[in-house]
C-alpha cells in the first residue's frame, strides 16, 4: 500500500504573527518557518503505519516556494521514502492545492492519503475533504485513531461531544488532529539519509492546473485590541465584580 | 440570492449553531434549510419554524443519517443547482460536509466566517485569530462555514415555513458509521453556553481538575472547557479544548484557571463579553487579554470564590 502524505510549510507554531502596517497580509520576512503541525502527525501516522508493515511507501508532497524543500527534507527525516515539490510563490488555496494534489494522485494512485486537518496559518480547514471529493473517495477527517482493516480503513474522528467511529472504503482520506499520535523528533543520522532520498520538482504547469485564486484578499488587520484589564487583589473583590456583570447573585 | 443552510441535528433536537448560520444566510438573501437524516419529519417541523426561513428541504433516507459527508455532500451537490449560496455551521460536522460540497461544485469556499460584508464579502479569521482578513469570492456560488459565536441565534419559533420532500442521490457505498461515544453532560452546550468555566495544566491531575473546576461550574450554571496542555495530560477529553483547532467560544463571561494563554487557546476565547483569569504567574499572557486578573494560588482562590458566589 502506499501513502501520499501532502505539508504544508508555515509560520513556527511559536512565533506570534504580525500584520503588515499596508494590510496586506502577514510579514513572513526573516520569520521562523517549519512544517504545519497537523501535517508533522500526518507524516509520523503515514510512518508508523509503514513499520507495522501495513504500507510499502510513504510519498510527502509539497506545493510552496523553493524552500518548501526544507519541509520536504523533513518529512523524509521522520521517514517518508520519497518526495514530491511543486514549486511556486503564488498563494495557492486549498482548492487548488486539492486539484494539484489530485493530479499527483492519478499519478502515483496511492491506496491512502493523510493531511492535516487544517493548516495554522490560513485555518481553513478544507484541504483533505476537497481533495476526497475531487478523488470520489470517503473522507475521515480529524482523526484520533487510525486502523487498516482488509480493504478499509477504520477512523476515529474528534467530535462535538466526544468521538465517533467510521469505516472507509480504500482508497480513502485521512485528516489528522491533535491527539493522533506524538510526532518523533528526526534523529540526526536520518536528517543526513534524507538529504539522498529523491525529491522530484515539478510546476502547477506540469499537472495542468490552474491556481489562480478565487478569493481577493482585500484586507488583513489586527483583530480590535481588548481594553486593558484590572488585576484585582482578593477573592472578593472578583466576587463583588462577578455580581455586578448580574451573571451571578 | 437563494441561500440554502444544511441543519446540524442530532435526530432529536437542532444544534444552535445552525441558529447562527441562519442569520449569516438572511444577510445573503432568501434562506431556505435542508434537514436530511433518518426519520427527520420532527426535526423539519422544528427547522419550518425557525424565524426568517422559506423553505425547508427534508431529505430522509438512511444514508444521510450521522451526517456521512459523501452522501450528504452528493445531496447538497444536486440541490445546489437552484441556489447561490451553501452555508453551514462551522463545526465538526459542518467543517465535515461543506468543503466536500465547495470542492464539488468548483468553489472556493469561505471558512469561519465572522462576518458578512456584502454578497461576496466576508470576514474570517487567520493566524489562530492574531489576523482577521477581509476577502471577496469570485466564485458564481458561494459556500461558508459560519462561526457560531460571531452571528446572533435567529429566533427558534415564530416562522412557519412550507416543509418539502426531496430525495438525491443516497447512499455513494465509500463509508459506514460504526458507532459514537458522545458524552452526556447536564451542563450547556460549551459552544453556545453563557458562562464557561476552564482549567490549564497547573490544574495538575484530573482529580484536581473536576473537584476545582467543577464546583464552580456548577454555581455558575456554566459549560467546562479547558486548555490544550490540559487535554492533552489527560485531565479531561478531546472535546473540552478551547482553541484555534478545538471550540471557538464567545461566552458573556469566560473564567480562565490556571491557564497561561497560548496564542492558540486566546484565539478560542478571546471574543468572550468578560474575561476573568486566575493564576499564579503574574506575567502570564492570559492577563493581556483579561478584564479581571486575581495573581495567586488556584487551590486557594476558586474554592474561596465559589463559597462567595
Amino acid at each position: 500500500m502506499k501513502v501520499l502524505v501532502p505539508v504544508k510549510r508555515v509560520i513556527d507554531y511559536n512565533i506570534r504573527p504580525r500584520v503588515k502596517a499596508d494590510g496586506s497580509g502577514v510579514d513572513l520576512q526573516n520569520v521562523k518557518m517549519s512544517m504545519n503541525p497537523f501535517d508533522e502527525i500526518a507524516v509520523e501516522e503515514a510512518v508508523r503505519l509503514r513499520e507495522k508493515g501495513a504500507v510499502k511507501e510513504v510519498i510527502a508532497v509539497s506545493i510552496g516556494p523553493a524552500k518548501a524543500q526544507d519541509t520536504l527534507r523533513t518529512a523524509l527525516a521522520m521517514g517518508a521514502d520519497r518526495a514530491i515539490l511543486i514549486v511556486t510563490d503564488a498563494e495557492v488555496e486549498p482548492l487548488a492545492v486539492a486539484k494539484l494534489l489530485k493530479a499527483v494522485a492519478d499519478e502515483e494512485q496511492p491506496d491512502l492519503y493523510i493531511l492535516g486537518k487544517q493548516a495554522i496559518d490560513d485555518d481553513s480547514n478544507q484541504t483533505g475533504q476537497m481533495l476526497a471529493a475531487l478523488l470520489g473517495r470517503p473522507q475521515g477527517t480529524f482523526a484520533s485513531a487510525v486502523a487498516v482493516v482488509g480493504d478499509r480503513v477504520e477512523v476515529t474522528r474528534e467530535v462535538d461531544g466526544g468521538l465517533e467511529t467510521v469505516s472507509l472504503a480504500l482508497p480513502a482520506v485521512i485528516t489528522a488532529d491533535l491527539r493522533l499520535n506524538e510526532p518523533r523528533y528526526a534523529s540526526l543520522p536520518n536528517i543526513m539519509k534524507a538529504r539522498s532520498k529523491p525529491l522530484a520538482q515539478k510546476t502547477p504547469a506540469d499537472y495542468g492546473v490552474d491556481i489562480a485564486p478565487r478569493l481577493a484578499v482585500l484586507n488583513v488587520a489586527e483583530p480590535p485590541p481588548r481594553p486593558p484589564g484590572v488585576v484585582l487583589d482578593s477573592v472578593d473583590a472578583l466576587a463583588a465584580k462577578l455580581k455586578e456583570l448580574g451573571i451571578v447573585a | 440570492m437563494k441561500a440554502l443552510v444544511w441543519v446540524e441535528h442530532d435526530a432529536g433536537a437542532i444544534k444552535d449553531a445552525t441558529l447562527s448560520a441562519v442569520t449569516a444566510a438572511a444577510k445573503l438573501g432568501q434562506v431556505d434549510l435542508l434537514v436530511a437524516g433518518s426519520g427527520v419529519a420532527d426535526v423539519a417541523a422544528a427547522a419550518a419554524a425557525i424565524g426568517g426561513v422559506s423553505a425547508v428541504l427534508a431529505a430522509d433516507d438512511a444514508a444521510y443519517a450521522h451526517a456521512l459527508p459523501e452522501n450528504v455532500a452528493g445531496l447538497a451537490v444536486a440541490l445546489m443547482a437552484d441556489y447561490d449560496a451553501f452555508l453551514a455551521p462551522a463545526t465538526a460536522n459542518g467543517k465535515n460536509i461543506a468543503p466536500r460540497v465547495a470542492a464539488l461544485l468548483d468553489v472556493m469556499q469561505v471558512s469561519d466566517i465572522l462576518s458578512v460584508e456584502g454578497p461576496d464579502t466576508f470576514t474570517r479569521s487567520i493566524y489562530a485569530g492574531a489576523a482577521v482578513a477581509t476577502v471577496r469570492s469570485s466564485d458564481a456560488k458561494r459556500v461558508i462555514t459560519v462561526r457560531a459565536s460571531a452571528f446572533a441565534k435567529a429566533p427558534a419559533s415564530g416562522g412557519a415555513a412550507e416543509v418539502k420532500t426531496v430525495s438525491g442521490p443516497g447512499d455513494q457505498g465509500l463509508s459506514r458509521f460504526v458507532g459514537a461515544d458522545i458524552a452526556r453532560s447536564d451542563r450547556p452546550e460549551l459552544a453556545s453556553a453563557k458562562v464557561v468555566v476552564s482549567g490549564g495544566r497547573a490544574l495538575g491531575s484530573a482529580e484536581a481538575f473536576h473537584s476545582v473546576i467543577d464546583p464552580l461550574a456548577d454555581k455558575l450554571g456554566a459549560a467546562v472547557g479547558a486548555s490544550r496542555a490540559a487535554v492533552d495530560a489527560g485531565y479531561v477529553p478531546n472535546d473540552y479544548q478551547v482553541g484555534q483547532t478545538g471550540k471557538i467560544v464567545a461566552p458573556e463571561l469566560y473564567i480562565a484557571i490556571g491557564i497561561s494563554g497560548a496564542i492558540q487557546h486566546l484565539a478560542g476565547m478571546k471574543d468572550a463579553q468578560t474575561i476573568v483569569a486566575i493564576n499564579s504567574d503574574p506575567e502570564a499572557p492570559i492577563f493581556g487579554v483579561a478584564d479581571f486578573g486575581l495573581v495567586g494560588d488556584l487551590f486557594e482562590i476558586v474554592p474561596q470564590l465559589t463559597a462567595k458566589l
